[in-house]
């Protein structure tokens, strides 16, 4: 039903290039992980590695505490929600969500019900009989996601499955599998690039670039304190401030030595960090908020980028004094 | 049993390539007949190959009809295609029904048509017969492959061509033929080959002039001869010498 | 003249040179054909009477019939053998060669595909000829003390169209796997099947209608065929295409020719109905 697992210094190389580089992980049971960061970080190297779809070339992969070198893909107790869906076009709905139990020898009755009893669970109740070229590409999402819970698996992987889908189904979506998930208590993997949705659903973001795992934590901390450069830039827009034994190029605002990361929504008229008299280079209308561009008085090169309230008028070429109310600091 | 696998290919590989290899050996044969024992390596078939008029003339006559009657369909077959795409004509599923059905009927059943109608429209057999018959049956290769392979991306080329004020004919030269050169070249190269090689058409609808497969073919009545072997070597290596180079100029080609 | 009839005109236009060609020289010489089948012959000139004449004797003298049966087994013993052996070359090529490898692979199983057709027939009569390799191989190792008959006989021609119709099947059941999303595979391993499980329902069935294209073919060309039974078969039975050149050549009799050509045509075109539930030419 559930199982941890463990990943310890699994390196894996495509020929010259080395898609992840002794990368260890350690997921509990039950928990949602989303693996996040741009095309061949690794993401989704790792994946397949613990789906059993290739074999790492040093390093182990044990869920539940079991190693799982060498077993293959059926042998393992986890299932895979394919980017493509992969839904077998030959086949009915339920016989595609009870094609896992028809491999481990359930009878048919059983078999039908169990199909019934998923495709419930994923919202699309009656439908059995139908074939998947009948329906459209979130439902048909919905069931692949059903098939690979019929056979009540440790692990779910799903590998980038919400991309094909667009805004509005993506969100909707997102909310289902967060309920899905701590419905049936799977440890979830999921990956995507997408960094909103890694925070709309995820227990833990792992942030990879390069086949490394650049930051780890929880949605919140990974945003507001992020562990490195990278991941500051991955999450989200970040103004990057360089800091020397306590000195920047707009005064002395932290101490230490490293880069001073502070978020666009965190810069306005008041707050704690002062940042001097800005002048405005440009600012847009973004709905939410009102999106400028500023360089400081102190420093024009330094370029900044601010939201402000959505109510704000601003022209461009104003000087207006900024404060920051939150910020981060990566030592270096 | 990925062992058990290479095995296979190793075996299929053999037996597919057991006639030809036995075919280029014996082509060497120092000796009357094309069989073992291997009697010494000689050249002599090859030369009595090449200075054979008829033999070398009916090579020329295969290559002219194959490249007149390919030149011919495919010309045919890409004007057909395009009308078929970009206009909506009524009945076009029947009209392209009746354009590919050459293509499921056997050769023999072609040739004896119009070999009923030559004969009663007292039509002489010759190459022309011969290249008619050709045309027939790569016609709807022809058009399936210009059919097949007109898009979107090259429709609406064509619209901004007319748009900016180009003649039909000029769409078609200057913008849709380019645009669809790889599926021309290999409908071309697909006739041609088919054509080079076709036998039965172009036994029954000649007369005087051959192509080569035919004269081949009386030389085979004849009896064994490492001449056949020579003159089928030859083909062999020009055709797959073809090949060679279509897959290096052609489909290897930086987009 | 309006935009869309002008455009007609132009439709027409440039459509009518294939069309009046597949007219004049496909369709009209075809009903010629039809029309001569019910003529007979009177000495050397022919009489044109509705004369069903031609069909009758087709199925009621024997030397005719048994050429129809001799076809239909040939044909069916090919396809049968061409497909069973081709599949899994196309899929070991498809499949096990490294992907940088297969095109290769894939033009080396399909070289001889290129020697001159006559010419490949002859050369198996090369091999399986009494002073052939095959019994020169046997004779010298001293398995037999005398040529086996494996030429001029009806396995000689099973051979010999086996030799083509593999490479031309190994081509078509490629092209049909290769398009197979591997992710199809992956998900039913992943559900718990095993490679045989994989196979039977999942693989097996989305390739079949590939297959069957592929083998219907074989079948009407290798039904058609005049040439591999002629080189390769001997005299002792004959082909239907065998038996309508007989019919033209010797006796000249044009309408008896006619006439078994168009049975020829009817028998692929039952095959045609029989399996047209899962051809999809256009899938080719």
């Amino acid at each position: 039903m559930t199982a941890n697992v463990s990943i310890r210094s699994v390196s894996q190389r495509y020929g010259p290039a080395t898609a992840l580089d002794d990368v260890s992980l350690e997921i509990a049971a039950g928990e949602f992980v989303v693996l996040l960061g741009p095309s061949g970080c690794g993401k989704t190297t790792l994946l397949n590695l613990i789906g059993g779809f290739a074999e790492p070339v040093s390093g182990t992969i044990l869920i539940g505490g079991k190693d799982m070198s060498g077993v293959s893909p059926a042998a393992r107790p986890t299932t895979t929600v394919f980017q493509d869906y992969a839904l077998f076009p030959h086949m009915s709905l339920a016989d595609n969500v009870g094609f896992g139990l028809r491999m481990r020898g359930v009878s048919r009755p059983e078999r039908r019900a169990k199909a019934e009893e998923f495709l419930a669970l994923v919202g699309l109740p009656g439908k059995a009989d139908r074939r998947p070229h009948e329906l459209s590409g979130g439902q048909r999402q919905r069931v692949a996601l059903a098939r690979a819970l019929a056979v009540a698996p440790d692990v779910l992987l799903l590998d980038e499955p919400l991309g094909a889908l667009d805004l509005k189904l993506r969100r909707a979506m997102q909310d289902e599998l967060k309920a899905i998930q701590r419905r049936v208590g799977t440890t979830f993997v999921h990956v995507t690039h997408d960094q909103e949705e890694a925070m709309a659903i995820a227990d833990r973001i792992v942030v990879m670039n390069a086949g490394k795992i650049a930051d780890i934590g929880p949605p919140r901390e990974v945003y507001l304190r992020p562990g490195s450069l990278f991941s500051a830039a991955f999450m989200g827009e970040i103004n990057q401030i360089p800091v020397r034994d306590g000195q920047t190029a707009l005064g002395p605002l932290v101490p230490g030595t490293g880069t001073l990361l502070i978020r666009p929504e965190a810069i306005g008229l008041h707050g704690t960090l002062p940042l001097g008299p800005c002048k405005v280079e440009d600012a847009a209308f973004f709905g939410t908020h009102v999106r400028a561009h500023v360089a400081p008085l102190a420093a024009p090169d330094l370029k900044l980028t601010v939201h402000l309230p959505q109510a704000s008028v601003v022209a461009v070429g104003e000087v207006m004094s900024l404060f920051a109310t939150d910020h981060a600091m990566l030592e270096a | 049993m990925r062992l058990a696998g290479w095995l296979y290919l190793a075996l299929a590989y053999g037996f597919v390539f057991l006639p030809v290899v036995v075919l280029v050996v014996f082509s060497f044969q120092d000796g009357r007949l094309p069989v073992p024992p291997f009697q010494g390596f000689s050249l002599r078939w090859y030369a009595q190959v090449v200075s054979d008029g008829a033999l070398m003339t009916a090579l020329w006559h295969s290559a002219l009809v194959a490249f007149v009657s390919s030149g011919l369909a495919l010309a045919m077959g890409f004007l057909a295609a395009h009308a078929l795409a970009r206009v909506r004509l009524p009945g076009s599923v029947f009209l392209r029904g009746l354009l590919i059905a050459p293509m499921t009927v056997s050769y023999l059943i072609i040739a004896l048509g119009l070999l009923t109608v030559f004969n009663q429209s007292g039509v002489k057999l010759s190459l022309w017969t011969v290249g008619i018959g050709h045309v027939v049956i790569n016609l709807p290769l022809c058009f399936a492959i210009c059919y097949g392979a007109m898009g979107d991306h090259q429709k609406t080329a064509e619209r901004a061509a007319r748009d900016l004020g180009a003649s039909e004919a000029r769409v078609l030269w200057f913008v849709s033929a380019p645009m669809l050169a790889p599926a021309l070249a290999a409908a071309f190269f697909l006739s041609v080959t088919f054509s080079w090689d076709e036998f039965i058409i172009a036994f029954l609808l000649s007369r005087f002039d051959l192509t080569l497969p035919v004269e081949i073919w009386s030389m085979l009545r004849s009896g064994l001869s490492p001449a056949t072997n020579a003159i089928g070597s030859l083909l062999f290596l020009v055709s797959i010498s073809a090949v060679i180079l279509m897959e290096i100029f052609l489909f290897r080609r930086p987009k | 003249m309006s935009l869309q009839s002008a455009e007609r005109k132009l439709g027409w236009g440039l459509l009518a040179p294939a069309l009046l060609w597949t007219v004049a020289f496909f369709v009209l010489p075809f009903l010629a054909m039809v029309a001569l089948s019910f003529a007979h012959m009177e000495g050397r000139a022919i009489v044109e009477v509705f004369d069903p004449g031609n069909y009758v004797r087709a199925f009621s003298e024997w030397s005719q019939l048994k050429a129809l049966i001799n076809s239909i087994e040939i044909t069916v013993t090919v396809t049968v053998i061409s497909v069973v052996l081709a599949w899994p070359l196309a899929a070991i090529i498809a499949w096990q060669v490294p992907a940088r490898y297969q095109r290769l692979a894939l033009l080396v199983a399909v070289l001889p595909f290129w020697t001159s057709y006559v010419v490949r027939s002859y050369s198996w009569l090369l091999v399986l000829g009494d002073n052939g390799v095959i019994n020169k191989a046997l004779m010298a190792v001293g398995l037999i003390a005398e040529p086996l008959a494996l030429a001029s006989t009806r396995t000689a021609t099973v051979i010999g169209f086996v030799h083509f119709f593999v490479m031309l099947l190994t081509l078509t059941i490629y092209a049909n796997l290769i398009q197979l999303s591997p992710n199809y595979a992956r998900a039913a391993q992943d559900l718990g099947a095993g490679r045989w499980a994989t196979f039977r329902h999942v693989i097996l069935p989305l390739t079949l209608p590939g297959v069957i294209t592929g083998a219907f073919v074989t079948f009407v060309l290798c039904i058609g065929d005049y040439i591999t039974p002629q080189i390769l078969g001997g005299n002792a039975e004959l082909t239907l295409p065998q038996l309508i050149m007989l019919q033209m050549g010797r006796s000249g009799n044009f309408p008896m020719a006619a006439a078994l050509s168009v049975v020829l045509m009817a028998v692929v075109i039952l095959v045609y109905a029989g399996c047209s539930r899962w051809l999809r030419l256009d899938r080719l």
